[in-house]
C-alpha cells in the first residue's frame, strides 16, 4: 500500500526524519513535539502508566497501540491534564505542561477527543463548531451582552467552521441538532470542532471505534490531511490495518509500559509486540479486541 | 357560586405581582439550572439575600434603601462563592445536596433568637420601604385601573417595578444566551469535559452562571419584600425554590419565554382552584351521594396537592413544559 501513496512534502520530511531513528523504546526524536519523562499513574495498587520516556516527532502521525488495559487512554488523560500523575514530568512545544490545568493545554495548541464521542447533542452542528474557537470575545459574559462586540469575530469563527464542516462533509448537517448524526457522522464533527482550536498537536482517542469501513477511509484521508497541513498526531487505535496504513510512527504499550517503538514494518514483525497481545494473555485480549 | 369573582381572581393572578417575584426567580434559576445543568436547590437563599439587604440596610446601617441593592449583591456574591468552590469541581448531584442545605441554613439563621437583633428572628424587618414607597407616582390610598385589574397605588408602582425588572432580565438572558457565553454554558450542561477539552474554563462558567442567576433571584426577593413590606424568614423556605421550579418546568426549561410565562400560569392554577375550592365549600362542606370530599378548612392542603397532582401529571404527558422544545427532549440519552 505504501508504494502507491504519494506524500506530501511535509509528510515526507516527517518520515525522512523518523526513517534514522533506532526502533527502540523510549527513544529520542529529531524535532519532538511532545515529550514525556518518567510520567507515572497508580490506581491503587495497580500502576495504570509507567512511561519512562516518550517522544513524538513534529509533523508525523504517530498511532499509539496496545491491548485494552495498557494504559493509552490514561496516558492521553495524563498528557492532557484531564488526569494528574503521580510522578513524571511532560513538555508541548518545550513548555513543561506539569502545571497546566486541561483547559490551558487547548489554548496552547494541544488539542484533543475522545473515545466515547462527546458531540454536544442539544447544540446545532454549527454551534458545536463554533464553540471550539479559542479566545472569543464573546465568552466573556459582559461583552454577551453586547453583540456588537462580538459580531465581528463570530463572522470570522463561521466562516472557518463553515469551510471545516464543508472539509468533513458535514456543511449538509449545519443546522441540524449534533444529536441527528450518525455515531460516525459525531467522529467526524468531533474532529472538526477540535480543529477549530488551531491547534499544532491532535490527540485522537480511538476515532475509528465504532465507524463503519466506508467512512473510515475517508476518516483516514482526514487524518492524512491534518499532517499535510502541518500538524502532528498522535492517536490511539485498535485497528492494526489502519494503524499501518496511515501511522509513520508506532509507539507500543503494554502493562503500562511503551514495549516498543518503531516504523509501522518494523512493529508488526516485532516479537515483544506479538506477545504482548498473544504471548502473556494467551490471545484472550486479542479475542476481546475482536468482539468489541 | 360566584364565578365571575373566581375568573377575575384568576385573571388578576396571571399579571400579579405573586407572578412577577415567581418570574424574576424562574429567570434566575433558569440560567442555573435550565441552562448550565447547575441543579440549584436553593434558589430561595439567592432571594433572601436581596431582602435581607434591602431590609437590613435602612434598619441597622442607617443609611438610604439603594445601598440594600449593593448589600444584597455584595451577599449574593458571598453566598455563591460559598456554595460554589466546594461544589462546582464536583458532579450536579453536590451542588442540589449542598444549595437546599444552605438554605435551610440561612434561614434557620435569620430566624433565629441568637441574631434577632440583627435580622429580627421570626418577626422578620418591617420598617424599610419608605423610600420606595415615596418614588410612587400613585397614590397609595386610591384605586387603579378596572375590574378585574383593579389595584391599589401601592401594589400598582410594585407591580410596574416588578414587571418592568422581569422584562429587563428576561432581555438580558435572552441576549447572553445568544451569545457565545451562551454556547458555551448550554455546552457545560451536557458534557463539561468536551468543553474542557476545547479550552473553555468550566469551574469559572459554572460559578458565573450561578452567581448571575443568583443576582436575578435577589430581585425577585427584593420585590417580594417591598410588596409585602415586610422581610420574614419563612418566606423563604424551602417549598418557595420547589413551587419556582415547578412555575419553570410548567413554563418550559432553558426558554426565556417558559420562565415568564410559567410562572403567571402556575399563579393563575394556584389561584382558580384555591378560589374554586373555597367557593365550593363555602356555605358547607362539598359531598358527593353524601360522602364528603372536601371542607372549608381543607382547602389549603388539597390545593398544594393538587399543584403536585398538576407537576406529576405534566411531567408524564409534556415533560418539556409549554414551550420546551419536544424535539431537543428527545435527544437526551442517546
Amino acid at each position: 500500500m505504501d508504494a502507491e501513496r504519494t506524500y506530501t512534502e511535509l509528510a515526507q520530511r516527517a518520515r525522512a526524519a523518523l526513517a534514522s531513528v533506532n526502533a527502540s523504546p523510549g527513544v529520542a526524536k529529531p524535532d519532538p513535539i511532545l515529550l514525556a519523562e518518567n510520567v507515572r499513574r497508580n490506581f491503587g495498587g495497580v500502576t495504570a502508566v509507567d512511561v519512562q520516556h516518550l517522544e513524538v516527532q513534529r509533523g508525523s502521525i504517530t498511532a499509539l497501540i496496545g491491548p485494552n488495559g495498557a494504559g493509552k487512554t490514561t496516558l492521553f488523560n495524563l498528557l492532557t491534564g484531564f488526569d494528574t500523575p503521580d510522578s513524571g514530568e511532560w513538555m508541548f512545544d518545550s513548555k513543561n505542561l506539569k502545571k497546566v490545568v486541561a483547559h490551558k493545554t487547548a489554548s496552547l495548541g494541544m488539542v484533543r477527543t475522545f473515545q466515547l464521542t462527546k458531540s454536544l447533542t442539544k447544540l446545532s452542528v454549527l454551534e458545536n463548531m463554533k464553540l471550539g474557537a479559542t479566545h472569543q470575545v464573546g465568552e466573556k459574559w459582559w461583552n454577551g451582552l453586547l453583540p456588537f462586540r462580538y459580531r465581528k469575530q463570530e463572522a470570522i469563527i463561521e466562516r472557518r467552521a463553515d469551510e471545516l464542516l464543508k472539509r468533513f462533509k458535514l456543511d449538509h448537517m449545519r443546522d441540524q441538532y449534533a444529536g441527528t448524526l450518525s455515531g460516525g457522522q459525531r467522529k467526524l464533527l468531533e474532529m472538526a470542532r477540535a480543529l477549530m482550536t488551531h491547534p499544532r498537536l491532535v490527540m485522537l482517542d480511538e476515532p475509528m471505534a465504532g465507524v463503519n469501513p466506508a467512512l473510515k477511509q475517508s476518516l483516514n484521508e482526514h487524518i492524512r490531511g491534518l499532517r499535510d497541513d502541518g500538524m502532528t498526531v498522535l492517536f490511539v487505535e485498535h485497528d492494526m490495518d489502519m494503524v499501518h496504513d496511515i501511522s509513520d510512527w508506532v509507539v507500543v504499550m503494554a502493562e503500562g509500559r511503551i514495549i516498543a517503538e518503531g516504523t509501522p514494518d518494523q512493529i508488526s514483525s516485532n516479537p515483544a509486540v506479538i506477545e504482548a497481545y498473544l504471548g502473556s494473555h494467551q490471545g484472550k485480549s486479542l479475542l476481546e479486541e475482536e468482539s468489541a | 357560586m360566584d364565578f365571575i369573582k373566581i375568573i377575575e381572581n384568576t385573571i388578576s393572578a396571571f399579571f400579579g405581582i405573586d407572578a412577577a417575584y415567581f418570574a424574576l426567580a424562574a429567570i434566575g434559576l433558569n440560567i442555573q439550572f435550565g441552562y448550565t445543568g447547575l441543579l440549584n436547590f436553593g434558589q430561595s437563599a439567592f432571594m433572601a439575600c436581596g431582602a435581607y439587604g434591602l431590609g437590613m440596610t435602612s434598619q441597622y446601617f442607617g443609611v438610604g434603601m439603594w445601598w440594600g441593592i449593593l448589600i444584597g449583591l455584595a451577599l449574593v456574591v458571598i453566598l455563591g462563592l460559598l456554595v460554589g468552590i466546594p461544589t462546582l469541581r464536583l458532579r450536579a448531584d453536590y451542588l442540589a445536596i449542598v444549595t437546599i442545605a444552605t438554605a435551610e441554613i440561612v434561614r434557620l439563621v435569620v430566624r433565629s433568637v441568637r441574631f434577632k437583633e440583627y435580622f429580627g428572628g421570626s418577626d422578620g424587618i418591617n420598617s424599610f420601604s419608605t423610600s420606595f414607597r415615596n418614588l410612587s407616582p400613585f397614590d397609595p390610598g386610591a384605586q387603579y385601573g378596572v375590574r378585574p385589574f383593579q389595584y391599589s397605588g401601592y401594589s400598582l408602582w410594585t407591580m410596574i417595578v416588578g414587571w418592568s425588572l422581569v422584562i429587563i432580565f428576561s432581555s438580558l438572558v435572552y441576549l447572553l444566551m445568544k451569545s457565545p457565553w451562551g454556547r458555551v454554558v448550554k455546552a457545560i450542561r451536557e458534557d463539561e469535559d468536551a468543553v474542557r477539552s476545547l479550552g473553555k474554563n468550566v469551574y469559572s462558567y459554572k460559578m458565573q452562571s450561578l452567581i448571575i442567576g443568583g443576582v436575578v433571584g435577589m430581585f425577585s426577593g427584593m420585590i417580594f419584600a417591598l410588596d409585602r413590606g415586610s422581610v420574614q424568614p419563612d418566606n423563604y423556605s424551602r417549598d418557595v425554590t420547589f413551587y419556582v421550579l415547578t412555575a419553570l418546568v410548567l413554563g418550559g426549561v432553558a426558554k426565556v419565554s417558559g420562565s415568564v410565562v410559567g410562572p403567571m400560569i402556575f399563579w393563575g392554577l394556584y389561584v382558580f382552584s384555591d378560589n374554586f375550592l373555597r367557593e365550593l365549600t363555602k356555605d358547607r362542606p362539598f359531598e358527593i351521594f353524601g360522602f364528603g370530599i372536601i371542607q372549608k378548612a381543607q382547602v389549603g392542603p388539597v390545593n398544594y396537592m393538587l399543584i403536585g397532582l398538576g407537576l406529576m401529571l405534566l411531567m408524564t404527558f409534556r415533560p418539556q413544559g409549554i414551550f420546551g422544545s419536544k424535539e431537543e427532549m428527545a435527544l437526551d440519552g442517546r
